[in-house]
């Protein structure tokens, strides 16, 4: 396929599209508005479903219904309406519902500004809903791999039966650039998980397959299952048990932290020498890459490391850096989020500096430069 | 080689899609472009910017830092967005809705929405002019390209007069 | 039909249910799985039963059906998407007075508005049950709960004229005491293609009841006896006639509307995406 021009909410419209997405419910918001109207054209094309919903609330429950229906699912928002979705999230977490939860960072907090790009979500992409959940949080730096990443995450929702966050910001979501799409037989689609027993065999919706994944059959095939937000055994139903509350907290949370490794991508580059590094995600990678590509040409010996998968956290990856470099700095579109988890990581290795900008504007590569150069003078005089 | 451009105006005068048509060009001449966009938070009315950036390397900051082109559609586009542009760089403005040019080496000044209003019969085709002129004063892109850019980015029942406002542009200056 | 036929709607290990003694909740559920049974083509496998949060929407787990206990207030968004990811699905939503008006009262109307095919029933007690009597969107001015201890000032939403207005293309009322006529309006409802909207007024005699002295379970049904007036009577009466606590039951409303799915079928036709 030749290259062409696509915009970053674009491609993720098109990536759930070939990952079988069937179902979008949504609310208009920017700058995730593209992704809904990429999704009202595009599904009925396949025979697939978009509908408008009243609220951003409304908009997670109808998917969530949709999902349990059968169908692969996405819904996409920013900002507030993110807030407002957080509540069925955290349902979808807790009745293992697959789905897939675009959010195009804006500033905030509140209504903040609409159309400014920011990475002010990091923290509630994986915190944000309530009570103690496991969640996995995705964020690409291009149009090409925010079609990637739409794919992946509908992959990992379907495979793990969570909600997954594609963590985008304005830079990424509305930045159009030239792509390449892979072939739709070049993409690895996960079906939607099977019983693997009937009824009769005694199936129990919420009995965990070898993965720690339950095999939850779709409503309409005749399993009669009860879903419910309460916590639940593995029959479905609610139970009062500390240890039943105990082992399905559990069981949610190292289902996926089991498959960590495989789930966790972090692209490191100039890392053979460095003795600093940068650390970024997202849009502001794109700035922090040219940073270090600048500094490398004045002979500063600095890397760059930029975390694809958010969360999971990169705990391992982060702390076998931190060993062997010196210095840390964290670029972030925000008053200080990431920093606080590549510092838990680092264990006190090596240094961790924090490169923040959070008024409206998109780091420029000087000021990323610079302050890897302050790093540097920093961690020397200690 | 690297060329930067910034094309400004106020919401609804369609600057933004004269620079995602001018990107389309670029990339399906096999050139990297990235295209970007600030707007106010209302769809119409607000400062409007977009930036392009075309290179034959890949891009990574999607940021223009000294543009070598401006295009400014208003007054205040043209004081707000022509300050950071490359000493040796072109500033174009819509000669009417730009009163006082800023004070710069290279300016060139087309009556870019006079045009539109009176050979294509509509302000909207402003930003199809300005395309025009783009192509002609940029030459980054084979007129042709941007013609069947343009073709394939407008209503169907649009393109004749579109490519009417894209020629006007292009004959605009020298 | 073999006596006590409905049984096997119900699973008899999830029996018996957590609803307090004289509670009308139980009333409604079996009404909601007699009617089915009278549905043909309808089934345990191809029926869903979506519900809320609350005293109401516990049915759903009592009922053998694949079943949905949803979020507060949020039913019908999910009862939406499983009627459009696959409209072969008959899907029922069963919902409170607090779940149905107050926190859910946006996705009510909005259901309504699109005529999406869920047929939905309000179990209407008058109050927050589950959590022991606070006031709700249909809490009667002047009565009494845990949070309008000096009774409610608040003015009730009268679900059904709300539901009409709002766009369902079926609104009827009944009560517990009126189980046979209650029973016929649910099977109405299910008839009905499109958003179908039974009220069900059930009895709570634990956290509404008592705080307001009505008294033991038999005289608040009772009451509904004495007060429920059939629509065609009501109809009939003068203004000055309908006052006290008298109300009308029955059908209010009924409407011929193309559904969500059939109209959104015509866009997936124009989109070209039609088998």
């Amino acid at each position: 396929m030749s290259a062409r021009l696509m915009q970053g909410n674009e491609a993720v419209a098109e990536g759930a599209l070939l990952a079988g997405v069937r179902f979008f419910g949504g609310y208009p918001i920017t700058p995730s508005t593209e992704i809904a109207e990429g999704m009202a054209k595009l599904l009925p094309q396949v025979g697939g479903t978009f509908i408008q919903m009243e609220d951003e609330i409304a908009s997670m429950g109808v998917v969530l219904g949709a999902s349990l229906a059968g169908k692969k699912v996405l819904t996409a928002s920013s900002g507030p309406g993110i807030s407002l979705k957080q509540e069925l999230i955290g349902y979808a977490a807790a009745t293992e519902i697959p789905v897939v939860i675009v959010n195009v960072q804006r500033v905030g907090p509140s209504t903040g500004q609409p159309t400014a790009p920011s990475q002010g979500d990091v923290m509630q992409a994986r915190w944000g809903t309530h009570g103690d959940h496991s969640i996995i949080v995705l964020s690409p730096w291009s149009v090409r791999e925010a079609f990637d990443l739409a794919v992946r995450s509908v992959n990992y929702a379907e495979r793990f039966r969570t909600p997954v966050i594609l963590l985008m910001d304005e830079i990424v979501g509305h930045l159009r650039e030239s792509v390449e799409l892979p072939a739709e037989s070049e993409i690895e689609i996960y079906p939607r998980r099977a019983p693997k027993k009937s009824r009769a065999e005694g199936y129990e919706p919420y009995a965990p397959d070898e993965d720690l994944v339950p095999n939850i059959a779709n409503f309409g095939e005749g399993y009669h299952i009860h879903v419910t937000g309460l916590i639940h055994d593995e029959t479905g139903f609610p139970s009062g048990s500390p240890k039943v509350t105990r082992e399905s907290i559990k069981r949610m949370h190292e289902k996926i932290s089991r498959a960590a490794d495989e789930i966790i991508d972090v692209q490191e580059e100039f890392m053979d020498d460095a003795e600093f590094a940068v650390v970024a995600f997202g849009g502001t990678s794109r700035t922090a890459y040219e940073a270090v590509l600048s500094a490398r040409k004045r002979g500063v010996k600095v890397g760059f490391v930029r975390l694809v998968t958010i969360f999971p956290f990169a705990d391992k990856i982060i702390s076998e850096l931190a060993k062997k470099i010196r210095g840390l700095l964290v670029a972030e579109l925000n008053y200080g989020q990431i920093v606080g988890e590549v510092e838990r990581a680092a264990k006190g290795q090596c240094a961790v500096k924090l490169c923040a900008k959070y008024d409206m504007t998109i780091f420029e590569p000087e000021e990323i430069e610079a302050a890897i150069d302050e790093m540097i003078s920093e961690v020397d005089g200690e | 080689m690297r060329k930067q451009l910034r094309l400004s105006g106020s919401g609804g005068q369609g600057v933004i899609t004269a620079a995602i048509i001018l990107a389309e060009a670029a990339v399906s001449e096999g050139k990297q472009a990235v295209q970007s966009q600030s707007y106010g938070p209302e769809a119409r009315g607000g400062a409007s910017k977009s930036e392009v950036i075309i290179d034959d390397e890949k891009i990574f900051h999607p940021h223009v830092k000294a543009p070598d082109f401006v295009l400014a559609m208003t007054q205040k586009a043209a004081d707000k967005y022509y300050t950071d542009l490359n000493a040796d760089g072109v500033l174009i403005l819509d000669e009417d809705l730009v009163p006082t040019p800023p004070q710069f080496k290279n300016i060139i000044r087309v009556p870019i929405t006079k045009l539109a209003v009176e050979k294509v019969g509509k302000a909207l085709f402003a930003n199809i002019v300005a395309l025009g002129v783009l192509a002609k004063v940029t030459k980054l892109v084979d007129f042709e390209t941007i013609k069947k850019s343009v073709a394939n980015r407008v209503p169907p029942h649009t393109v004749e007069q579109n490519m009417l406002a894209l020629q006007i542009g292009f004959d605009a200056v020298n | 039909m073999t006596e006590r036929s409905y049984e096997k709607f119900f699973r008899q290990n999830r029996l018996p249910h957590l609803w307090c003694p004289g509670c009308g909740n139980g009333i409604v559920m079996k009404a909601i799985v007699q009617a089915v049974e009278k549905k043909l083509g309808w089934t345990q496998d191809n029926t869903i039963i979506v519900s809320g949060i609350g005293c109401s929407s516990r049915a759903s787990g009592y009922m053998d059906f694949d079943t949905l206990h949803t979020a507060h207030g949020r039913a019908i968004p999910f009862a939406t998407g499983i009627k459009l990811a696959n409209p072969k699905l008959n899907v029922i939503v069963i919902t409170g007075d607090g779940d149905c008006t107050a926190i859910g009262g946006n996705h009510f109307i909005h259901g309504c508005r699109r005529n999406v095919d869920l047929t939905v029933i309000l179990f209407n007690n008058n109050i927050y049950g589950m959590t022991g009597g606070q006031a709700s969107p249909m809490t009667p001015l002047g009565k009494k709960a845990t949070t309008a201890p000096y009774g409610s000032i608040d003015r009730p939403f009268d679900a059904c004229k709300l539901a009409e207005a709002a766009g369902a293309t079926y609104v009827a009322r009944s009560t517990a005491f009126h189980v046979q006529h209650l029973t016929k309006m649910i099977e109405d409802g299910l008839d009905n293609r499109g958003f179908s909207f039974i009220e069900a007024l059930v009895q709570c005699p634990t956290a509404y009841g008592r705080r307001n002295k009505i008294g033991e379970p038999a005289k608040m049904m009772a009451w509904m006896r004495d007060n429920a007036i059939m629509k065609s009577a009501w109809d009939k009466l003068t203004d000055d006639k309908k006052t006290g606590d008298k109300f009308p039951i029955g059908l209010f409303y009924r409407a011929e509307t193309e559904t969500y799915d059939e109209a959104y079928h015509h866009v997936i036709e124009l989109a070209g995406g039609a088998k």
